[in-house]
């Protein structure tokens, strides 16, 4: 069965919205939730962090970065077009409470996957305080949207635009010497970023809760392609996450996991575009 | 087969009645069972070893039509034909043959859709020789049975071939609904009977592909999947309704279906939960599950990556461990991929593997090496965390375990290391989970299967009936039609009693 494309704008450089009409997985959303895409029936499928979603209009948002040759093709799908594959939505959904204080970081597709964890958290009653990273500010998106739902709004961005020019870590730093009373901390994005912040928070014995993001192919633990070893045990992302502690993940692991299909990936986009725009 | 199965009163009716037909008595008497028990088994024509292992085509070509006449010559036309006790799904075997014998292959392929939709799927991959064909009487008499896999593959494909799909009159409408859970050959196999029934049939699948294993996991040089298309075609056009993308469990719940107001159900959703052994290096880039590396071949055809997108690794000197079936798709897969050593690594002999004769002898033929009373107990890594090394240990055969196979039991000081590239672990999968998590009510056993009554294939839940490896955990595809093919009944029965 094939999904409809309702909208796909570019946010900012490589980093896409794609809205899906899917009137089933827009009722059972819950934040920190996945869903896979296949843009044709030649794609990979493809794990995107659900970064919105509207029961009424049926559908369903997520923000991708393009990386290989299926999220090319993603970000070049346009309003009526179909994809084959689009279903969830998967993993387990958030842990949503009231905390006390929560710090939500978030990086590139990031940047749309922690909006709805602030919105439902701060709807629990939680203070947020979301703190944003960029390499440069007009990489910057959904700033008025994440504002709304943020008691605290910081940017860590490392061009002219930004005063201190200093990497989330730093920043996370600052924050927690700052606001002391922080319960918990929440970080969404590439591997880097979020290892860069559970570091970060590592000294200070703060729970820093990941969404990994390793590379699957059903999603729904059938595989095991997305295994990750969490405090020693191996885990399956999809179905034993995608939350994870940060401080218990092996990331040395990970990084080589999500690098497994390097050469791969550059020799397939090679030939779509040799293909596609001779 | 453990169990031995007797014939029911009506069954044995049945068969009499279909035995005691004057063509059948005239047939019968057309050769001298002497003579028949001269003829030769017919060979099954295949590709040629040095071919096949370089592509994905088909390693068996079929019968031909003489041959299949031959063949079907071959069948006593016993009185009390075992071959049907021995079948799962008990295929009126004798008829479909000697229908064949007659040169009335329609009638044949009529005859079998009786009781099993899927012959075309059965006659490739089916067990036979410890089914059917072990129990043949022919066998008993000459050592040799009669060929009835390859028959049934011949007729189905005669009538594929042939483009007359004969679609079996189906009951008036019932007006009652059923949800199946799962694609797979269980749930096929409910969706064909009810539907014939008149029931509305409605199968959620997760994946984008009907057909669950026989489409991610048995490759295409054993199941090609233009012929799974055809099988889903055909109960498409008995009115049965595919849903694929849909996630029982995460899109809807089981409850959710049940509100929205289907009458029965039945789960199918396989062993889809990859074991592993849980050694050092097993996370390391190159070591994959079967059901990982078979789903990128298989389902995302990886075989043919740039033009798919999916990569797979194409290792030099892969290791597949394990002895099973799943373990012989990978290896020979790999082999097909371009590795110059494909080797099975299995803890066991060659005579306790379970994995089906024909695999094992094809594999052979093709190049695989087999490694047994061996099994790895680490891998190792290179500095990217790619596997470039395992040890292993040798083993010798103890006392027989539960499994009634002899246990094998560790060599000491008997360790050694190889150079390998890819790692397939193949040592069987567990029932997948995503159901039992979200369905509360439902009794699971300590392995995480979906728990049943054996007899009617029902779970502790009303009008919810399981299946296959759901409730066996990694089993064959037939004892998944088989169970689909006692739930379907049961379902029949349910719902002829239900008010709702």
């Amino acid at each position: 069965m094939m999904a409809k494309i309702l909208q796909r704008v570019r946010l900012v450089p490589n980093i896409h919205l794609l809205e899906v009409h899917a009137p089933e997985i827009a009722r059972k959303c819950l934040p920190g939730q996945f869903l896979i895409i296949m843009p044709d029936e030649r794609g990979e499928r493809v794990p995107l962090t659900i970064a919105d979603w509207d029961p009424e209009r049926g559908s369903v948002t997520s923000v991708f970065m393009i990386v290989g040759t299926s999220t090319h093709k993603l970000s070049l799908l346009k309003p009526k077009d179909e994809v084959p594959v689009f279903v969830g939505p998967l993993g387990k959904p958030s842990e949503i409470k009231k905390f006390g204080t929560v710090l939500c970081a978030g990086g590139c597709f990031g940047i749309g996957a922690i909006y709805p964890l602030a919105r439902a958290l701060k709807e629990s009653g939680n203070k947020i305080i979301t703190l944003i990273d960029v390499k440069a500010n007009y990489l910057l998106y959904w700033e008025d949207k994440l504002r709304r739902v943020s008691d605290k709004f910081f940017i860590s961005a490392r061009d002219s635009s930004n005063e201190t020019r200093d990497y989330i870590p730093k920043k996370i730093k600052a924050i927690i010497e700052k606001e002391k009373e922080i319960d918990r901390v929440i970080a969404i994005g590439c591997t880097y970023l979020m290892y860069a912040c559970s570091e970060a928070t590592k000294p200070y014995g703060l729970k820093t809760m990941v969404s990994l993001n390793p590379i699957m192919v059903d999603g729904t633990g059938m595989c095991g392609a997305c295994r990750v070893t969490v405090g020693g045990k191996t885990k399956f992302a999809c179905v034993d996450g995608p939350d994870f502690d940060g401080h218990l993940v092996d990331w040395e692991e990970l990084f080589a996991r999500r690098r497994s299909y390097f050469d791969e990936e550059i020799q397939s986009l090679c030939q779509w575009e040799k293909n596609n725009f001779p | 087969m453990d169990e031995k199965k007797e014939k029911s009163p009506e069954q044995k009716e049945r068969l009499k009645a279909e035995y005691d037909k004057e063509w059948r008595k005239v047939l019968r008497k057309s050769i001298p069972v002497k003579e028949r028990m001269k003829i030769p088994r017919q060979k099954m024509p295949e590709r040629k070893p040095e071919e096949r292992n370089k592509d994905f085509n088909e390693v068996n070509l079929g019968l031909d039509s003489s041959q299949a006449l031959i063949e079907a010559q071959r069948c006593l036309d016993c009185a009390n034909p075992q071959c049907v006790d021995g079948c799962p799904v008990s295929i009126d075997i004798p008829s479909f043959i000697k229908l064949i014998e007659k040169g009335d292959i329609i009638a044949s392929v009529k005859k079998i859709k009786e009781t099993n939709s899927l012959p075309a799927i059965c006659g490739r991959v089916c067990p036979q020789e410890s089914q059917c064909e072990m129990v043949c009487n022919l066998k008993k008499a000459t050592g040799v049975s009669v060929a009835i896999g390859n028959l049934e593959r011949f007729i189905s494909d005669y009538e594929r071939l042939k483009g007359e799909v004969f679609i079996p009159q189906i009951s008036p409408s019932t007006g009652k609904r059923v949800a199946i859970i799962g694609a797979g050959p269980a749930g096929l196999t409910v969706a064909g009977e009810l539907a014939k029934k008149g029931h509305k049939v409605i199968i959620f699948e997760a994946l984008h592909i009907a057909g669950g294993v026989l489409v991610y996991g048995i490759p295409e040089f054993r199941m090609p999947k233009n012929i799974l298309k055809a099988e889903v075609q055909y109960l498409e056009e008995l009115g049965v309704e595919v849903r694929t993308n849909f996630v029982v469990g995460k899109t809807v719940t089981l409850e959710d279906l049940k509100k929205e107001g289907f009458d029965a159900f039945f789960i199918g959703t396989g062993a889809g939960l990859p074991n592993f052994m849980r050694i050092p290096g097993e996370n390391l880039v190159g070591v994959y599950s079967a059901n990982e590396y078979l789903t990128r071949v298989n389902l995302m055809r990886a075989y043919e990556f740039p033009e798919y997108d999916t990569p797979v690794f194409l290792g030099k000197r892969a290791a597949v461990i394990g002895g099973g079936n799943v373990a012989m798709d990978s290896v020979r897969t790999a082999k097909r991929l371009g590795a110059e050593l494909a080797a099975i690594i299995y803890r066991r002999s060659h005579q306790e593997m379970p994995a089906r004769v024909e695999e094992v002898k094809h594999a052979e033929e093709e190049g695989i090496e087999f490694h047994f009373l061996t099994a790895p107990i680490r891998y190792i890594g290179d500095e990217k965390g790619r596997v470039r090394a395992m040890e292993c240990l040798r083993m010798e055969l103890g006392e027989p375990d539960d499994s009634g196979r002899r246990r094998p039991v560790p060599i000491k000081g008997s360790e050694f290391i190889t150079e390998v590239d890819l790692v397939v672990v193949a040592i069987g999968q567990s029932p997948n989970p995503l159901i039992p998590q979200t369905t509360p009510e439902l009794k699971v056993g300590k392995w995480g299967n979906v728990e049943v009554d054996w007899n009617t294939m029902a779970t502790s839940m009303e009008g919810v009936y399981a299946g296959g490896d759901i409730i066996r955990g990694g089993a064959t595809v037939i004892l998944a039609m088989g169970d689909g093919r006692i739930a379907a009944s049961e379902i029949d029965k349910y719902l002829k009693n239900y008010k709702g």
